[in-house]
């Protein structure tokens, strides 16, 4: 064990850790929605994250982003944000409509609708990996080359970036990964609100307590179950967005990995609960980063891992408890 | 209580769907035909998958050794593909398939060392004789296949040739040593840091697939090394150098020839001056010139690293086929008393199955392009 490394990098390791944390919870927030109101693992939605960063790496290809600077980057990567939160929502509303809604409608065992889930998600995955040869079906591969081109993993975007960093009092910071907390920290506050306080939040939450009485009161179940979905793929958009920010990279299989540990982060937070989530997420994030530098890399998965078992021992229902249906939202 | 059953059954599931992942495989008809019009040869390793780029040299080798003795031939070879992916996990039931098929004579591959561990004994049990262009493993030619040949050298000889290249000539004194867990990665990165000795100043190691590696730059820039070596395949290279120069490191980057593809050069400015070291002969060698202008005629594009080495391969195949070997053991025989020159070596393959004869080159990243630099001696 490498105490020394450790203590010295010790606020170092935690920004990082942090950074990609917050992008877990951004992520898992789409898991323990869906899981809130349905009961439902909705394992799809590590490809509703995929295609978000998609959409950013196809937007900064298409504005030329790599030729610009100043205002005009800005600008453009604005404009991707808000192309990845809109393919990443469409693709969750059409799960929602396509491998879950009739599954629902009828009543059919929880498990079939995993295993929908499952398929969707291998469908989806492959026909982002494959869409090099779909183009070339329609003949289109030539003129698309740019965006079907390395169908299985693309680094286009590496260098678009400049990533500056800073020092504060000897500690080098990345003002990407600045910028990935304090979004998705912020994003988190604004969906805890909204949750807590719209009219369309209060119809969430009452279909999570109890989809019948809810809907004897008026609230529209099927509308309801598509907003979740829609703030679920809205939310993996801009983690999406802010993971290309920071990773300039993607593959068709991206998902999987950052889908487990997401997954992972809404348990540990408590599955249901958003700012369980919200907590799950960083706290692996900081715990993965930690037990790389104290063990080695080799240990990482293990000692999130073990730390996840750990503490649902103690505490069964996640650090904060299920509770998308409770006043605390 | 509900929720939590369906949180357990989430999990059982979500494991279930990690091992069950897409299986293409090829059908080939009918199998064990006598006629020795009938034969074919395999490739092994990806064509599809996250390394499909270093497969398609490779394929593109072997497809042109094969047209080229068709042209001549009364009786075609037919070259049969099998995609692995360049998964260990779908070896074993491809290779069981391809000992399954009785006028599949020989393989080329399999490409990676991983998958060549897992398909290894089906191969050595079936007898059919393989030749891999591309998997460095040393540990390969220790099973005691009798089948397993390689045309290349192994990590072995190239770990000790990236070693003194970090020492001889960049003269590094501190060295930071990067794995990615893979038996082809964590192999080569052994070695090396076995031969630098108190060089290496710190290691580290990361996972296939994953995509953070500040944990890793932070140890980097704690060790502050002159050099650092990464044991390891593109995708992951490609990323972890753009992270290391993003956080400030300065020094050396030093790969091996799982990192010589073009999808590389997308680190961009951060990719130049990486050293690959590779025991695969430059394009420009006045031994393949005639290999590569017949390449780039049939694919419109320089051989990629290890077409050469395939050609290579598929020939000494070809050349038991054209003296009139129509079975696995007669070729398995041939193939292990072969003595000739090829186009990247002389092709003399050892009892273990290792080359008689080798050679380590160093390319480097210059102005965006992949160029050699010289042989490491």
């Amino acid at each position: 064990m490498n105490f020394e490394f450790f203590f010295n990098n010790l606020p170092e390791l935690t920004i990082t850790g942090l950074a990609f944390g917050a992008i877990y919870a951004l992520i898992a927030l789409g898991y323990t929605m869906v899981y809130g109101v349905l009961q439902l693992i909705n394992f799809a939605h590590s490809e509703v994250f995929m295609y978000g960063t998609f959409a950013t790496l196809w937007t900064v290809i298409a504005l030329n982003a790599a030729d610009a600077n100043g205002v005009k980057l800005i600008a453009i990567l604005i404009v991707a944000l808000f192309a990845s939160m809109a393919l990443s929502a469409l693709i969750a509303l059409a799960l929602e409509r396509v491998a879950y809604r009739r599954l629902i409608e009828r009543d059919a065992p929880r498990l079939i609708a995993l295993i929908s889930a499952i398929g969707a998600s291998f469908v989806l995955a492959e026909l982002m990996g494959l869409r090099d040869r779909i183009a070339g079906w329609f003949g289109l591969d030539d003129d698309l080359s740019e965006y079907v081109g390395k169908a299985r993993i693309n680094n286009s975007m590496a260098g678009t970036l400049e990533k500056p960093r800073f020092d504060v009092g000897g500690v080098s910071i990345s003002s990407i990964d600045i910028i990935v907390i304090v979004a998705a920290v912020g994003m988190m506050v604004l969906l805890d609100q909204f949750v807590r306080r719209s009219r369309l939040g209060k119809g969430i939450r009452a279909t999570a307590q109890d989809p019948e009485t809810a809907s004897l009161m008026g609230v529209n179940p099927t509308r309801t179950i598509q907003v979740t979905f829609l703030i679920g793929g809205l939310m993996a958009g801009v983690a999406a967005f802010l993971y290309m920010l920071k990773i300039d990279t993607t593959k068709y299989d991206v998902g999987f990995l950052l889908g487990v540990k997401a997954f992972t982060a809404a348990v540990l937070g408590g599955i249901g609960n958003l700012r369980g989530a919200l907590l799950g997420g960083l706290v692996l994030g900081v715990a993965e980063n930690w037990g790389q530098a104290l063990f080695g890399g080799e240990w990482r998965d293990v000692i999130a891992f073990v730390l996840l078992v750990l503490i649902l021992l103690v505490r069964p229902t996640g650090l904060l408890g299920e509770s998308l249906g409770k006043a605390r939202a | 209580m509900r929720r939590n059953k369906v949180v357990g059954l989430g999990a059982v599931v979500l494991t279930l769907g990690l091992s069950l992942t897409a299986c293409g495989t090829t059908e080939d008809g009918d199998g064990g035909s006598d006629a020795a019009c009938d034969l074919k040869l395999a490739f092994f390793g990806p064509e599809t998958g996250p390394a499909a780029g270093l497969g398609k040299p490779i394929i593109q080798g072997m497809q042109l050794a094969v047209d080229q003795y068709n042209d001549d031939a009364d009786c075609d070879v037919e070259m049969v593909k099998f995609d692995s992916q360049g998964s260990p996990d779908e070896a074993p039931s491809l290779a069981t398939e391809v000992a399954g098929d009785e006028s599949i004579v020989g393989v080329v591959g399999p490409a990676f060392s991983g998958e060549g561990a897992a398909a290894g004994p089906i191969f050595a049990e079936a007898g059919v004789p393989t030749i891999t262009p591309s998997g460095t493993n040393p540990g390969l030619s220790t099973n005691g296949w009798d089948t397993f040949h390689r045309a290349l050298g192994n990590d072995a000889t190239q770990g000790p040739a990236a070693a003194k290249y970090i020492k001889d000539t960049l003269k590094a004194a501190s060295v930071f040593v990067i794995d990615d867990a893979s038996e082809y990665g964590a192999g080569l990165a052994g070695i090396v840091e076995k031969d630098l000795g108190g060089a290496v100043k710190g290691t580290d190691t990361i996972q296939a697939g994953q995509t953070d590696f500040s944990t890793t730059a932070t140890k980097v820039n704690d060790a502050k090394p002159d050099a650092v070596f990464f044991g390891g395949y593109y995708a992951e290279a490609t990323i972890l150098i753009g992270q290391l120069r993003d956080n400030g490191y300065e020094g050396k980057f030093v790969v091996a020839d799982g990192v010589k593809d073009p999808a590389y050069l997308d680190a961009k400015d951060a990719a130049e001056g990486t050293i690959i070291t590779c025991p695969c002969i430059p394009d420009t060698d006045p031994a393949v010139a005639e290999f590569a202008a017949d390449y780039e005629a049939e694919f419109s594009e320089a051989p990629g690293t290890y077409a050469a080495e395939a050609y290579d391969a598929a020939n000494v195949f070809l050349d038991g086929i054209e003296s009139g070997i129509d079975n696995r053991e007669d070729l398995l025989a041939f193939v292990n008393d072969y003595d000739e020159k090829g186009i990247t070596k002389q092709l003399k393959f050892d009892e273990t199955g290792e080359p008689a004869d080798v050679h380590v080159y160093a390319y480097t990243v210059k102005g965006g392009a992949i160029v050699p630099e010289s042989e490491i001696k």
